[in-house]
């Protein structure tokens, strides 16, 4: 059990790639082997994962719990260093908790190239545990492409009619972007060893060599010039905000969305777009303090673009699954300006916020998924009616819906309050401008809900469906529970968050918490 | 250091001296031998023994024949790249050849010929000795791209890359001259004394280091003098494309890094302007002409422009981490680009070229094995994790970060993200579309000898490249 609890994120991470290896050895013939064998991993890898929830300290949860280094590349200075704080924790147990679920989902819609299908999720599932767990900036790289691949391939081979743009789309954008995090990488890699020699308490910490240990880069971080911090700031914004993705770069989204298979769409929304926010988190914001509050005006107009832009954008669509990834747009628009608030309730905010929104759009492109699988279409104007024939999918989408927009008792609410609060306390003209994308928001969800579930059925191909079966079911339910969950009784989570929330204020803001001085007023002092 | 022959200086040429005398009896053997795949495995036998001559000679450190030749890490190290090379071409041409109908045992001595003169270009450090090494690889070399007698491609490839060989050979061969005007000796640290003792805008020596210049960029294929190498590389046979791309190339660039890092050393401010045009449009330009190609030789031989473009980024940089790069990235590069080569010399079967990108289409579903290698091997020549590509490319993108080359880092990056397009069309066609035709590939023992060697050594020195990275480290310890 020890040796268990030591190396937990380890085995969490690499159980799914260990289940790969054994599922390659089985004649691709047999599907229902292959299937069972892929949800038993994933299933499992959850349950594996769950004592890290109960295990984790919330008393500690800004240190770094469950650490391993091991020397890995010793000649660049690069180990196998992983661990995890609040923030890290609750991201991976939505990773975690998405997974199963997507795999779940796909045991009917995929019924060609299955056991590569399989493979790919799990060596998906693994690549994306690891770049949460990484506290390695080069281990975290090597993570962080390492999913491009498998990600590609189930866009590029599943997906729909214009797949192959989608998928070359897709690996195009987010490999530009990270080979550019990597420059900014490898400046802050050769920057270290200068700063070490004159403070010799991070030397002792860290050494003095040259280093990828991310703890060490938040160690210099008080240190680092200027003129560097602004420069790395924006070679770490494009990786991560075309990761995001953030408002210029936002367009792979929508068409390796709704090229995507369900399942796909799942990770990609739920899990994937996590990483550019959890980059931000964990690296541009503790490391740059300095570029990141030179960079704030921009980051919040792109956010506050995003947020209108998307919201416009997705109240026009045609298409269900198009409307919901342009929603995606919108709601990582929030997450990001909660994040840009820099004060504790921005950051609270935008974190929960990210773990709702891979619950809610999430448990969406799985309602889309299950309608298309049923109708072959998405298009709005071919449903109509369709609670009254599919009444359980009718209630269950009405809940995600409501999760979506922010209805109090769900968890949508949680988040966006509590981000609109972060807003309101540095600048009124940010809250107003997220209140008016809720406002936006609500209307064209639940537009889409009114046009495809409520009414007569028209469409004589409506009549004759079938309500959700048991599995979609299973798919589904846990996605509720959390969403209440969240809604009802957030503090467990607001828990793990809160130290390593106003560890991050404190670093950025070193005077917050003496004086509270507003953001803006800071920016125009630091110039 | 002994001005005179001495019997000691036979020791540090044994490797080479065994290639020669092997050579020589595989074109006797030839006369007697039917089979001629025979002769190859017996070649390869040649290449193992002169490994283990070179592995004896490992921890040496010595300066023979007066020092006109070397046998240090950097020389012993290249060697190595060398024999690697040729040992897996050879491996891979056997059941090709037969194919071809062009199985002579002159092929493998030739091969080993060619070996031999990239093994003195490696440890020259004198210009006769680097001119006669690079003209007997040059030479064979070739003979071997036009060995394909029936074929009019491979014809005019022979001539095509003989006439601008030759032509960049008489360049090159002025720059020396004018630096042995310059300096009255033909020894590198001579001449970086002589050059050192000059003005630096002396037009003597600038004419000096831009004819050599010309003729070393040719050598490597770097843009403006890289016309050669599509229509070279794809008339060749492919199991010669491959040996030519990863051998010649290393080869070029070990006499690179001689000439430029200790011979013109001192001219460096003048020649780096010139190494980082040369790599930008190198790079830029092998990589933009790769993406409109549909025949994958052609495809290939872009992107090794591209690469050589990679590569000068660690000239520029010039510190410890560049210039680890350089052997480091040319041994990843050998293994990756072999096994590439080695699944396209697969997909030749009686009836097929397979060189064109449709005549992958589907091969996931014929050949799932050869599917999934090509795509290790051309995720690493992306330079993608945890693949050996993404470590050589790592090493040269941080020597331009730590040598503050910041635009040059960002161009070199923005081509690493371009080049996954063209090398995707091929995955695209692999594992995306309908196979066109059922034949499977070729298979022979040689194919999967070098086919299994190429993907060890590419997933190896990607998850856990230390003793790789410290050979290389130990390689460049030159002192520069």
């Amino acid at each position: 059990m020890d040796f268990f609890r030591e190396h937990i994120l380890t085995i969490v991470a690499f159980w799914p790639l260990a289940g790969m290896f054994v599922l390659l050895l089985f004649n691709k013939e047999n599907k229902t082997l292959i299937r069972g064998w892929a949800n038993l991993v994933m299933i499992s890898g959850f349950i594996i994962s769950l004592p890290i929830w109960f295990w984790f300290d919330r008393d500690t949860s800004d240190q770094m719990q469950f650490v391993q280094n091991i020397p890995w590349i010793q000649t660049i200075g690069a180990n196998y260093h992983v661990g995890i704080d609040g923030i890290s924790m609750l991201l991976i147990m939505l990773t975690t908790l998405v997974g199963p679920l997507a795999v779940l989902s796909s045991w009917d819609a995929i019924q060609d190239r299955v056991k590569e299908y399989y493979a790919f999720m799990l060596m998906l599932q693994a690549g994306m545990l690891g770049v949460f767990i990484s506290l390695d900036f080069f281990l975290f790289y090597v993570f962080w492409e390492v999913m491009l691949v498998p990600m590609y391939f189930l866009i590029g081979v599943w997906g729909g009619p214009r797949k192959l743009y989608a998928a070359i789309k897709f690996f195009l954008y987010t490999l530009t972007g990270s080979v550019l995090l990597l420059l900014g990488i490898l400046a802050l890699y050769f920057t270290y060893p200068s700063i070490a020699a004159q403070h010799p308490d991070i030397a002792a910490q860290f050494g003095m060599g040259a280093t990828f240990d991310v703890l060490a880069f938040h160690a210099i971080a008080p240190y680092l010039a200027y003129n560097l911090q602004y420069w790395v700031f924006l070679a770490f914004f494009v990786g991560f905000a075309i990761k995001v993705p953030m408002f210029p770069f936002h367009t792979w989204l929508p068409d390796a969305h709704v090229e995507a298979p369900t399942a796909g769409s799942v990770i990609l929304a739920a899990v994937l777009l996590k990483m550019g926010t959890y980059g931000f988190l964990r690296f541009s914001l503790p490391i740059l303090p300095d570029g990141t509050k030179h960079f704030v005006p921009l980051m919040v107009a792109l956010s506050i673009i995003a947020i209108v832009y998307g919201a416009l954008v997705a109240m026009m669509q045609p298409d269900m699954k198009k409307l919901v990834a342009y929603s995606s747009v919108s709601h990582m628009g929030f997450i990001m300006l909660g994040m840009f608030a820099l004060n504790p309730n921005g950051l609270n905010g935008s974190i929960i916020q990210q773990i709702n929104h891979g619950i809610s759009t999430g448990a969406l492109f799985l309602i889309v998924g299950i309608i298309y699988e049923r109708r072959h279409t998405r298009e709005i104007a071919q449903m109509g009616g369709i609670s009254n024939v599919m009444p359980v999918y009718a209630i269950i989408f009405l809940i995600m819906t409501m999760s979506s927009i922010g209805l109090p008792l769900l968890n949508g609410f949680i988040g966006e309050f509590t981000i609109v609060m972060g807003a309101l306390q540095e600048n009124l003209w940010w809250a107003v401008a997220a209140g008016a994308g809720i406002v936006l928001g609500a209307a064209y969800m639940l537009w889409l809900y009114q046009r495809t579930m409520l009414g007569k059925v028209e469409n004589p191909a409506n009549a004759k469906l079938l309500d959700l079966n048991m599995r979609e079911l299973a798919t589904l339910i846990p996605l509720i529970i959390v969403a209440f969950w969240i809604g009802l009784y957030p503090a467990p989570f607001f828990r793990a968050l809160d130290k390593p929330v106003n560890k991050l204020v404190a670093k950025v803001r070193p005077d917050y918490f003496q004086g509270a001085p507003r953001l803006n007023a800071e920016i125009q002092e630091r110039r | 250091m002994p001005q005179f022959f001495q019997m000691q200086d036979i020791g540090a040429i044994v490797p080479e001296l065994e290639l020669i005398v092997f050579g020589m009896f595989l074109l006797i053997f030839d006369l007697l031998v039917e089979n001629k795949r025979r002769l190859g495995w017996l070649a390869i036998a040649g290449i193992a023994i002169s490994g283990f001559f070179l592995f004896r000679l490992r921890s040496v450190d010595f300066s023979a024949y007066g020092g006109m030749l070397v046998l240090d890490p950097f020389a012993i190290f290249f060697k190595g790249i060398f024999l690697i090379a040729a040992a897996l071409s050879i491996a891979l041409s056997l059941k090709y050849l037969d194919i071809e109908r062009e199985n002579h045992g002159e092929y493998y001595a030739l091969i080993l010929f060619a070996t031999m003169g990239m093994m003195f270009m490696a440890g020259a450090v004198d210009l006769v000795t680097l001119y006669i090494g690079l003209e007997t690889m040059a030479i064979s070399t070739y003979i071997l791209v036009g060995f394909l007698r029936s074929n009019q491609k491979s014809n005019e490839a022979s001539m095509k890359y003989f006439l601008l060989g030759a032509f960049s050979s008489g360049i090159l061969l002025y720059g020396m001259s004018l630096l042995y005007g310059i300096s009255g000796s033909t020894r590198f640290v001579d001449i970086a004394e002589a050059l050192s003792r000059r003005p630096v805008t002396d037009p003597i020596s600038l004419m000096a280091m831009i004819t050599l210049s010309a003729g070393m960029f040719f050598k490597v294929a770097a843009v403006p003098f890289h016309q050669w190498t599509p229509d070279a590389y794809e008339g060749a046979p492919t199991s010669i494309t491959a040996f030519m791309s990863v051998a010649v190339k290393a080869a070029s660039f070990a006499m690179m890094v001689r000439i430029f890092m200790v011979a013109i050393y001192p001219l460096r401010p003048q020649w780096l302007p010139i190494m980082a045009a040369v790599s930008v449009l190198t790079m830029t330009m092998g990589n933009i002409a790769a993406i409109t190609q549909s025949n994958v030789k052609r495809m290939l031989a872009y992107s090794s422009i591209s690469h050589a473009g990679y590569i000068l980024i660690g000239f520029i940089a010039g510190n410890d981490t560049g210039m680890t790069a350089i052997p480091l990235y040319l041994l990843i590069y050998t293994f990756t680009n072999l096994g590439a080569w080695a699944v396209i010399v697969a997909l030749r079967r009686k009836d097929v070229i397979g060189d064109q990108i449709d005549d992958m289409a589907g091969l996931f579903f014929r050949h799932p094995t050869g599917a999934i290698l090509m795509l290790i091997f051309l995720l690493s020549l992306a330079g993608v994790p945890p693949t050996a590509g993404f470590i050589g490319k790592y090493f040269l993108f941080a020597a331009a970060i730590e040598t503050h080359h910041n635009v040059l880092a960002v161009i070199a990056v923005l081509n690493a993200a371009i080049s996954i397009y063209f090398y995707f069309r091929i995955v695209v066609s692999m594992f995306m579309r309908e196979a066109t035709e059922k034949t499977g590939l070729l298979y022979a023992p040689g194919l999967t000898m070098t086919l299994a060697v190429a993907t060890i050594f590419t997933l190896l020195i990607g998850i856990y490249p230390d003793p790789f990275i410290q050979l290389a480290r130990h390689a460049v310890n030159l002192g520069f």
